[in-house]
């Protein structure tokens, strides 16, 4: 009875909320598709490439495609390549957009807010949930090529932009690097998927509209007329991870990176804040 | 018309309440006060302001004016105190349909930090066991029944010992053992001393469970009190079955009541009058009911029923709220 109360009395940190989250996302069938679509592009690719008898030109194709028939470890990178403009957006868009629209259109909303997750708590515990889920499908892409490269491929010391040779083992490494930078890069659309997400209880809608953001972005990105905004736009530095393959590594594009995605987190975080934190809460 | 009670005895009390959606005035200054202890009623017809009154209570929705006060705390401000102390149902249950009904009330206990998570499982398991759900605490949720998924509802609102439960329309959808049921832990809670607000449209249910009752109409409280109050204001009436309609009714315009005949349901019709107020036939009034039978036999009436009938709630909140059927806005 003693320990029940003193229970009642001191709160915890509420980590159960977060752990109670990420179950509820990577159980979800649906999480789960999305990840074997993800894990499918680096196979379709390596598949394709295996089966076509003619090889490909320097330049032709995506970047690195031309390595890809002589070191398997190319793969991944890609596939990733690929993966940055399009899918990776929309399956960051589906997780993001469902945060609290998703709850919303359920009902559950209304019984989180009186168990008392608190909006505060739930805002932040969801777009931790949306942000594990950028790392976990990054990772999903690069694993999926590793070992759909080293089954179709030879494998061995890869050679970088810069002409330098790294070991397999380091390539390991690089590809994990890789993945992180894309991972950091999705984080402001995860956020600004969790501020429209606040905007509605239609998750589809929700969904559909940070997607189109990530595509608006990207097309005044290759505007010439815009050049004084690129810097601004959050899809700026999503290709930009050269720097990470080659020697000495260089991280100057990871950092400006992480502090514009950062930007955008506190921007549109705020946003979100300031619209959930005092909805009327009617589903 | 506010029942007098020091504040500290309350568990919800509002002032001057008000909720406007656009133009509309869908809670329009309540002043409802809710007894500690009590089974309390919310009653009224649909879109007449019981949900939206509820998510004011529990800070889903912040009012447009007035204030609202819960276990003596001002809503919304100190919600987080209030509300890991009050188990609630909002407009029907709501779940993730593709976990178990178990895992999903393991969700909803992990968002208040207040419970310990060492005796989740249990108190999960405890609160499935008393809504009768054991044997489907596995099943997922989207595969329950209407009545389960009640049931699952009123489940979460027990997760923890709670001082209030709001209950918004808790039979919704049960079938008749799981409306006994649901009756039956009402009482129930009532008895360990929690206070249970149940919002509702049946009255008959409202009658057999609740203590207090507030009655409202479109948007604005039109009665409160204890029951007893309640029905005591309305009046009481005399029914007559009989095939003679015509004599009996002659025999009761005697005693200077106005009947009038219903519909003849079989061979026999029925002749009904209200009574005049309680007040006037206790205190040696016009009327002595016990005279009224023998009348109508000595009249020569065959009498098949004879019915004199209490002022029941369902009269009282017809005339309060009207007898249309339609929506009133
Ligand atoms: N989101 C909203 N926007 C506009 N009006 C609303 C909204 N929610 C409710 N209303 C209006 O407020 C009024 C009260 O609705 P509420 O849901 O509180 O009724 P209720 O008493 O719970 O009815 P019922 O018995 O049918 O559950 C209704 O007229 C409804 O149309
Ligand atoms: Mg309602």
């Amino acid at each position: 009875m003693s320990s029940a109360e003193t229970a009642t009395r001191r709160p915890s940190a509420g980590l159960a909320l977060l752990g109670s989250e990420l179950s509820v996302l990577f159980r979800r069938r649906r999480t789960w598709a999305m990840l074997a679509a993800v894990a499918l592009i680096p196979i379709l690719l390596a598949v394709a490439l295996r089966l076509s008898s003619g090889t490909v030109e320097p330049g032709e194709g995506p970047p690195f495609l031309d390595r890809v028939t002589q070191n398997g470890l190319f793969v991944g990178f890609t596939a990733m390549v690929v993966a940055i403009p399009l899918f990776l957006p929309l399956t960051i868009g589906v997780v993001a957009g469902d945060t609290i629209a998703g709850e919303a259109s359920l009902g559950t909303l209304r019984y989180l807010l009186v168990s008392p997750a608190g909006r505060i708590r739930l805002l932040l515990v969801k777009y931790a949930g949306a942000a594990a889920f950028c790392f976990v499908a990054t990772l999903t892409l690069i694993v999926a090529g590793a070992v759909i490269g080293a089954s179709l491929f030879p494998i061995g010391p890869v050679t970088l932009l810069s002409g330098d040779v790294i070991s397999v083992p380091e390539s390991a490494g690089r590809s994990v690097l890789v993945a992180c930078y894309v991972s950091v890069s999705l984080l402001g659309l995860c956020a600004i998927g969790l501020f429209i997400s606040t905007l509605t209880s239609v998750p589809v809608g929700a969904m559909a509209a940070t997607v189109v953001v990530s595509v608006i972005s990207q097309i005044l990105g290759v505007l010439p007329q815009l050049s004084w905004l690129h810097p601004w736009l959050f899809t700026h530095y999503w290709l930009g991870f050269a720097g990470l393959l080659s020697q000495p590594l260089d991280a100057s594009t990871f950092a400006d990176n992480a502090l514009l995605q950062g930007g955008y987190i506190l921007v549109f975080g705020a946003l979100a804040y300031g619209r959930f934190a005092s909805k009327d809460i009617l589903s | 018309m506010t029942p007098d009670a020091a504040d500290g005895d309350l568990a919800i009390e509002s002032r001057a309440l008000t909720k406007v959606f656009g133009s509309q005035r869908a809670v329009d200054g309540i002043d409802l006060a809710v007894p500690r202890g009590s089974v309390f009623g919310f009653l009224g017809p649909n879109g007449t302001g019981k949900t939206t009154s509820i998510r004011m209570m529990l800070g889903l929705v912040r009012a447009t004016s007035g204030d609202v006060r819960v276990l003596g705390e001002p809503m919304p401000d100190r919600l987080r105190d209030v509300l890991p102390r009050v188990g609630a149902l909002v407009e029907g249950p709501a779940f993730y349909p593709f976990l178990s009904g178990e895992a999903n009330l393991r969700r909803f206990d992990s968002a208040d930090r207040h419970a310990s998570p060492a005796t989740r499982r249990a108190r999960v398991a405890s609160a499935l066991e008393r809504v009768g759900l054991s044997a489907a605490a596995s099943k997922k949720a989207g595969a329950y029944s209407l009545g389960m998924k009640q049931r699952l509802g009123i489940a979460n609102a027990l997760l923890q010992p709670r001082e209030l439960l709001v209950l918004d329309e808790p039979t919704n959808g049960l079938d008749p053992q799981g409306t006994r049921e649901v009756r039956h832990l009402v009482r129930s809670f009532a008895a360990e001393g929690t206070t249970v607000f149940v919002s509702s449209h049946l009255l008959a249910e409202v009658e057999q469970i609740c203590t207090h009752a507030a009655i409202m109409s479109a948007g604005a409280l039109v009665a409160q009190g204890s029951l007893a109050e309640l029905r005591g204001a309305g009046q009481s009436s005399v029914r007559v079955s009989t095939p003679d309609p015509g004599a009996a009714a002659a025999v009761l315009v005697r005693f200077g009541l106005t009947p009038a005949l219903s519909e003849p349901a079989s061979a026999s019709a029925e002749v009904s009058a209200l009574l005049p107020d309680r007040a006037a036939t206790d205190t040696g009034g016009r009327i002595d009911i016990d005279d009224i039978l023998p009348a109508l036999v000595r009249a020569g009436v065959r009498v098949r029923g004879f019915v004199v009938e209490e002022p029941s709630l369902e009269d009282r909140f017809v005339a309060l709220t009207g007898e249309g059927f339609d929506v009133v806005r």
